[in-house]
């Protein structure tokens, strides 16, 4: 699209133009004032509660930039002493009404209040404080809320509500008492909406809502017991998440010195959670071409995003006979592993299996009882992202500065199927490069399926192999994951297979991975996976190593011992009224 | 189940699933429960889709209404300024000492007596102000408190033979 100027705003003296700008904040900072706010996120809708984006506009009075639409002519100061003053007591107010002790907080470092009381030189607050107490709220297994924190802000609620659709959390009661909550004030744990995404947490600008990081002292403890046995296999989008807590450019990939960081914490085996994404490929898209033969329940849809899978059970159950009933890659990895340890003499229990994973809703997923056996999890722990980088920093070790070093063989070999997966899109690609050899195998390796990759929220491909053609979708976000599924049960779009992440970009953008603000970082992370996908393998198939499983540790593709491991069932959670 | 809900899905009925309707239509939910019971506020999300965390926003944001049960009868303690100065403290700690509520009760055990404490009733020459049910009691005192209450109290008893 031609950029169109229309016209100039004068900031502080300096002539901006407009370029189609959502409103004078972005113009502020495209003039190189970076104001930092609370409530403005470029995604969502405008919401001026925060009210630390003032200016004052010539013949307009002192203005939240953020509600205010650029107009020729319009002469904007940022940094009188009237603006500096309102700006700097909105902050106090904020600082006074809650609980904001830093050094007791997990966000420290990360937290956007305490940035701008810094940047300001706040270092007294003249109004009484109204909260000094914790309410913790870790009822969740995915995520920990503490309202005491919370600057009403509301990013989590419009996140909740606008990008995923479902208004699980919601402002609550009035004036002094209002808060952020779950339908009927429950615990997180107890509410029958949320899915563990949480993207909320990952537009919390303060500590507020953060992911769950209590099993890390139980990861610790498994790491020191003498009788354990710990393995450890990181995500595909870990690698291109970690690097940026310690200052590496986003979408570099650092799975080498990530592995030699997991040996330094003491973890015995170190693979790659990629090994049983093309695992899953090659049962998922197998599972595919016989429901595709035999016209059975389609479009299928992809199962390895837990928070798509919670949602599709809790809001659209009729939806559930179509999902693959391949567990995700998560889910595969724990059984595999024990399976292997238990025929090599191991038993069970002795193997904790640690996964990292760029996701809240995982450490729901791993804590469903449909993956125990015998009381003993298929996964032990799920530690995100950002909980890897706390294990790191509290161990002491340079992340920057490590060696690269190898994942051990057999659970840390990859093809580039397995790798794309952390982005959206990247399963439905590597499904379609499985089924293309598997329906055709003369098919040419190589053929890259450009429109998956993210570029707008809703894409299609068709593969055409002879006179089959299959049609794929993809989605990412809940909200436009209802409305693809509300057009496909209206019969106005037809597939064969859609592929479902529900963060926004896919597992790049998680809410287990650092926190971004608009588009451009986690764009730089999908790049950095496609990149590493270049120099690999092309299909899952070619996974020696996971083939070499089957025979062993596995009976055939789709076989019962496979469908034992690897597969699993859904049932409807939706409140019946 | 359906019985349950059967005079909820009439007033939604009435107003069209119109999620814009939200706060009439709580207003005549609650007159049937006289509060708003859990699974009915969940029912009219479910019915104008829209979230239960949205049904609880508004529910809790406005004082007029329940969440938790009322009592048969509802005692309002008018503590706007002008009652305020004329000792509707010494009111609400008279019905609170008379109907044994501590601390944040605001129901007795009965389930017969709710205590509200609102801003103010309009009735500010008449201060200080009790209203009990739809009966308005002016320049009100501790000790007619107590009797207003036991009026109710004995009124019941006779209802109840």
């Amino acid at each position: 699209m031609e950029k169109k100027e229309l016209g100039f705003v004068t900031i502080e003296g300096k002539k901006v133009a407009i370029e189609g700008e959502r409103n004078l904040l972005e113009l502020v900072r495209k003039a190189g004032f970076n104001m930092v706010t609370f409530c403005y996120q470029p995604e969502l809708e405008i919401f001026g509660a925060c009210r630390l984006c003032l200016a004052e506009v010539e013949g307009m009075g002192i203005l939240a930039t953020c509600t205010v639409k650029p107009k020729d002519g319009m002469v904007v100061h940022i940094n009188t002493d009237e603006v500096r003053k309102l700006r700097r007591m909105n902050l106090e107010l904020l600082l006074a009404s809650g609980n904001h002790e830093c050094t007791l907080c997990g966000k420290s470092g990360n937290c956007k209040l305490q940035k701008l009381a810094k940047d300001m030189g706040i270092t007294d607050i003249r109004f009484k404080r109204k909260v000094t107490t914790s309410h913790l709220d870790s009822t969740s297994a995915a995520l920990v809320r503490d309202s005491s924190k919370c600057i009403l802000c509301g990013n989590c609620v419009r996140t909740c509500n606008e990008v995923q659709g479902i208004g699980a959390i919601d402002f609550a009661f009035r004036g002094y008492k209002a808060k952020i909550t779950t339908a009927f004030n429950k615990d997180m744990g107890e509410s029958k909406e949320c899915v563990s995404c949480g993207q909320c947490a990952r537009v919390c600008p303060v500590g507020a809502l953060m992911p769950n990081h209590q099993e890390i002292e139980l990861v610790q403890k498994a790491i020191n017991n003498p009788d354990k046995k710990v393995a450890v296999h990181i995500a595909p989008a870990v690698r291109v998440g970690l690097g940026e807590i310690f200052g590496i450019k986003p979408g570099i990939p650092v799975d080498g010195k990530i592995a030699a960081a997991l040996r330094m914490l003491g973890f015995d085996y170190v693979y790659d959670t990629s090994f049983a994404a093309d695992l899953t490929i090659v049962e998922e898209a197998s599972e595919f071409i016989r429901r595709f033969t035999e016209k059975d329940h389609l479009p299928q849809l992809t199962s390895c995003c837990p928070a798509w899978v919670n949602y599709v059970e809790k809001f659209v159950p009729e939806f559930i006979p179509n999902l693959s009933s391949a567990r995700s890659p998560m889910q595969m990895m724990g059984p595999v592993l024990k399976a292997d340890f238990e025929q090599k003499g191991g038993k069970r229990e002795d193997l904790v299996v640690v996964a990292i994973m760029p996701c809240t809703a995982k450490k729901m997923e791993a804590k469903l009882d449909k993956f125990y056996v015998d009381q003993n999890p298929d996964t032990d722990h799920v530690v995100t992202t950002t909980g890897l980088a706390n294990m790191i920093k509290a161990a002491g070790i340079d992340f920057a500065n490590l060696p690269d070093e190898e994942f051990d063989a057999p659970f840390g070999t990859k093809t580039g199927g397995g790798v794309i997966f952390g982005a959206s899109g990247g399963v439905m690609e590597a499904a379609l490069r499985f089924a293309a050899a598997a329906l055709n195998p003369k098919a040419k390796d190589g053929v890259i399926f450009e429109s998956l990759r993210e570029t707008k929220e809703f894409r299609e491909a068709e593969l055409k192999v002879g006179d089959i053609k299959v049609r794929v979708a993809v989605t990412s976000g809940l909200r436009n994951a209802r409305k693809l599924l509300e057009d496909v049960k209206a019969g106005k779009a037809h597939y064969d297979f859609i592929e479902v992440m529900s963060c926004p970009g896919g597992c790049v953008a998680g809410a287990g991975q650092p926190q971004y603000e608009g588009w451009k970082i986690r764009k730089e992370r999908a790049k950095g996976l496609y990149a590493e996908d270049a120099k690999l393998d092309y299909k899952s198939q070619d996974n020696k190593d996971v083939m070499a499983l089957y025979g062993k540790v596995l009976d055939k593709i789709g076989g019962p011992v496979a469908h034992k491991l690897l597969h699993t069932h859904y049932k409807s959670q939706k409140e019946q009224n | 189940m359906t019985e349950k809900f059967a005079p909820t899905d009439k007033i939604l009925e009435a107003h069209g699933y119109d999620a814009a309707k939200l706060i009439p239509i709580l207003q005549q939910v609650q007159e049937v429960y006289r509060y708003l019971p859990e699974d009915v506020m969940r029912h009219i999300a479910d019915k104008l889709n829209i979230s239960p965390a949205k049904v609880f926003g508004v529910a809790t944001f406005f004082a007029h209404f329940a969440i938790t049960p009322k009592g048969k009868h509802v005692i309002k303690v008018c503590n706007g300024t002008a009652c305020h100065v004329k000792g509707s403290a010494n009111l609400i700690s008279a019905v609170k000492t008379k109907l044994k509520l501590t601390g944040n009760k605001e129901t007795t055990d009965d389930g017969m007596f709710t205590l509200e404490c609102v801003s103010c009733l309009g009735a500010c020459g008449l201060a200080p102000v009790m209203v009990i049910d739809e009966t308005v009691h002016g320049q009100c005192t501790p000790e007619l408190v107590s009797k207003y209450i036991d009026e109710v109290i004995a009124a019941e008893a006779k209802n109840a033979k």
